[in-house]
């Protein structure tokens, strides 16, 4: 159980900025996603965490110890591979326990410590049998059981279920969740599929370009981006962005778009400049009515919600819209956006502009 | 199967790989063999003409195995006056053995000794080799190393010649040094030769084996070190293994070096055998089963091995 506190964390591989100074702080017991695209230094901030690369720079915190120089060992962190690595040359049995084995601990308490690990885990029948032959979920379940049975004072998780099927990963991440639940240990999970964290996550950090873009709940990084990169990261489709040129004033609650006036959330900030318009494809209503005009392109059937392609005058639009409305691909509709909902980005920057919507989001 | 298939071989196919393996293996076994039977041949028998090919059989082809070569090699004889042997009635079997020549057995040869040294410098050599290249090869395998490729070439690069090259240069130092005819000037000869070997294979083999293993076992609790050898050992076992019989193989056949630098103390049984030629006439019962003997520590060591070398020759051939 600990809190974790990461100080403008800094990583360099010869020329190469794998992180670059981040800071956010993961409390005690919260299930904490490190989200972000291929190579964005998240995997390389976790390892850190662990001990298994050395920060060039910055401090970790670990229930307030300093902890960032030391051997992996000393810092009582376990670490879920995304591969596994279970030991090939031992059984299941010899893999949970190695941890324990590790600490000199005698041999009757070990047995019954990987035996209650097993029972949580639901893998005391497979103890005795080589890991080489298992399943990928029944890996993956070895693998906890060893993270687990030392009880460590938090969990790394390096994009744990990404070897595993697509169907299985859904069951194993609820089993995830549940576990996690159980224990209440603090948790840090990288991932890069932004449905995985927000299904799981307590709070989600957005990493790109070795960059923390945004930290907070799943609710806060969906509906209140804090750069155009963390909007178009989340979501399926993304953020529809609509650049324009224009200007907004301190406490402005509309914005002129292609001679259009749309209401937005109050603004804290003035801004003239490139300016994209940001607004989630469910926040987009068709109705003839509109005098924003645009012609439908095409249309995506998902059962309940149907995703139209638009072509308006500032660029094309994507909408989430019931099954049941018609839309045929060649007619022209009018277009709504739910008003509270809208983010403003300075497009040069990709930072959103503060507003009564996002504010109090923490910014990387 | 009838049907055509891509990755089954067709029973033709099947037919004539097999026949060619068979047939070469017919081939290179053939000196074996011949080697092997002439070892129980009398020495008339070993040279005759048409030769002499079917153990114990009385027909033209046939021999009476005998286990004279084994005695005449192991022993050293004298001519003795026919009172003398008279007098003295044979000892044991083997002595009955040379009395149809009017000899006795006077003592041991020197064989025992000189096969007793290659164990020593070849087993000893190997480790050592494999030894070092584990170690150097983990290192380059896992550390940043300033000028890695630049140490690794270096050391390819003492492979770059035939190491007979260099034979009177190390003749020269081995003399001064005192490690003329010793058996640590032999088995680090051996090893300064084999370790390029060593390190290039094993690092192949090593940088196969995910640092995950490693990293899982320094958050275990262990020390770099105790995952070195809990961890990565085992799993490079096969390389290990390989890599051993490589250098093992080298060792033991090595004749040139050994013939220009051991004389008595340190001699292997390469450059022995051929002296037996020397003593009393071709005595080809007495070579060929000192090579018979000679072959057999290899052959038992890769039969036991067989299945890493065969993975280790293939090993990393393919990328996964």
């Amino acid at each position: 159980m600990a809190q974790i506190v990461i100080k403008n964390l800094k990583k360099q591989f010869g020329d190469f900025t794998a992180v670059r100074e981040s800071s956010f702080t993961i409390e005690d017991g919260e299930f904490f996603m490190l989200l972000g695209p291929s190579g964005c230094g998240k995997t390389t901030t976790l390892r850190m965490i662990a001990g298994l690369e050395l920060p060039t720079s910055g401090e970790i915190y670990l229930d307030g110890e300093e902890i960032s120089q030391r051997p992996p060992s000393e810092r009582d962190i376990a670490f879920v591979f995304q591969m596994f690595a279970l030991y090939p040359h031992m059984n299941v049995y010899k893999n949970i326990s190695y941890p324990l084995v590790s600490q000199g601990m005698p041999r009757a308490a070990v047995r019954e410590k990987v035996n209650e690990v097993a029972k949580i885990l639901g893998i005391e029948d497979i103890l005795k049998r080589p890991v080489g032959g298992l399943s990928g979920g029944d890996r993956q379940r070895v693998a906890l059981g060893r993270a687990i049975v030392r009880e460590p004072k938090a969990f790394m998780m390096d994009e744990p279920l990404g070897a595993l099927d697509a169907e299985f990963r859904e069951h194993m991440a609820e089993e995830l969740r549940a576990l996690h639940d159980r224990m209440g240990a603090t948790t840090v999970y990288v991932t890069h599929d932004q449905l995985e964290a927000m299904q799981m996550g307590d709070k989600i950090v957005v990493m790109n370009n070795a960059v923390v873009e945004q930290f907070g709940t799943p609710q806060e990084i969906y509906d209140k981006p804090a750069t155009m990169f963390v909007a178009d990261f989340i979501g399926s489709p993304s953020m529809n962005f609509l650049p324009f040129h224009g200007k907004v004033g301190d406490g402005a609650t509309n914005v002129a778009m292609q001679n259009a006036d749309f209401a937005i959330p109050r603004t804290r900030e003035p801004f003239e400049g490139d300016l994209a318009f940001g607004v989630r494809p469910e926040h987009i209503k068709i109705s003839d009515a509109a005098p924003f005009r645009a012609e439908i392109l095409a249309t995506e059937y998902l059962g309940t919600t149907q995703i139209v392609t638009l072509q308006t005058a500032a660029g094309s639009v994507k909408a989430r819209i019931s099954a049941q409305k018609p839309a045929r691909a060649g007619d022209t509709v009018g277009l709504e956006f739910n008003p509270a909902t809208v983010t403003l980005f300075d497009r040069q920057s990709g930072r959103a502009l503060r507003s009564e919507l996002n504010e109090g989001v923490l910014h990387g | 199967m009838s049907s055509f298939s891509i990755t089954e071989p067709s029973n033709r196919t099947k037919w004539f790989a097999g026949t060619l393996v068979i047939a070469y293996a017919l081939i290179t076994m053939m000196p074996l063999v011949w080697i092997g039977l002439t070892g129980f041949k009398s020495p008339a028998d070993a040279i005759s003409y048409p030769p002499k090919y079917i153990i114990g059989s009385d027909s033209e082809a046939g021999f009476q195995p005998t286990l004279e070569g084994y005695v005449n090699l192991f022993t050293t004889r004298t001519r003795q006056t026919e009172e003398f042997l008279a007098n003295n009635p044979p000892k044991n079997w083997a002595d009955e053995i040379v009395r149809q020549y009017d000899m006795v057995i006077v003592g041991p040869s020197k064989f025992g000794e000189r096969f007793l040294n290659s164990v020593i410098i070849g087993f000893g050599s190997t480790f050592l080799s494999v030894f070092l290249g584990t170690l150097a090869a983990y290192a380059f395998s896992r550390f940043k190393i300033p000028l890695a490729d630049d140490l690794l070439f270096f050391i390819l690069s003492t492979r770059m010649m035939p190491p007979i090259a260099v034979a009177i240069p190390i003749f020269l130092m081995y003399r001064n040094l005192g490690l003329s005819d010793t058996h640590l000037g032999m088995i680090l000869l051996y090893t300064a030769v084999n370790i390029s070997l060593a390190v290039w294979l094993l690092k192949g083999f090593i940088d196969e084996i995910p640092r995950e293993y490693e990293e899982a076992a320094l958050i275990d609790g262990y020390t770099r070190f105790q995952a070195f050898y809990k961890v990565v050992l085992p799993q490079a076992a096969t390389g290990i293994a390989s890599t051993a019989i490589f250098c093992l193989i080298f060792a033991w056949n090595e004749y040139a070096f050994a013939v220009l630098l051991t004389t008595a103390n340190a001699q292997t049984a390469p450059p022995f055998i051929p002296t037996i030629i020397g003593i009393g006439g071709l005595d080809w019962p007495a070579i060929a089963a000192g090579v018979t003997i000679f072959v057999l520590p290899v052959m038992i060591f890769t039969i036991l091995l067989r299945k890493h070398l065969l993975r280790g020759i293939t090993f990393g051939a393919v990328r996964k």
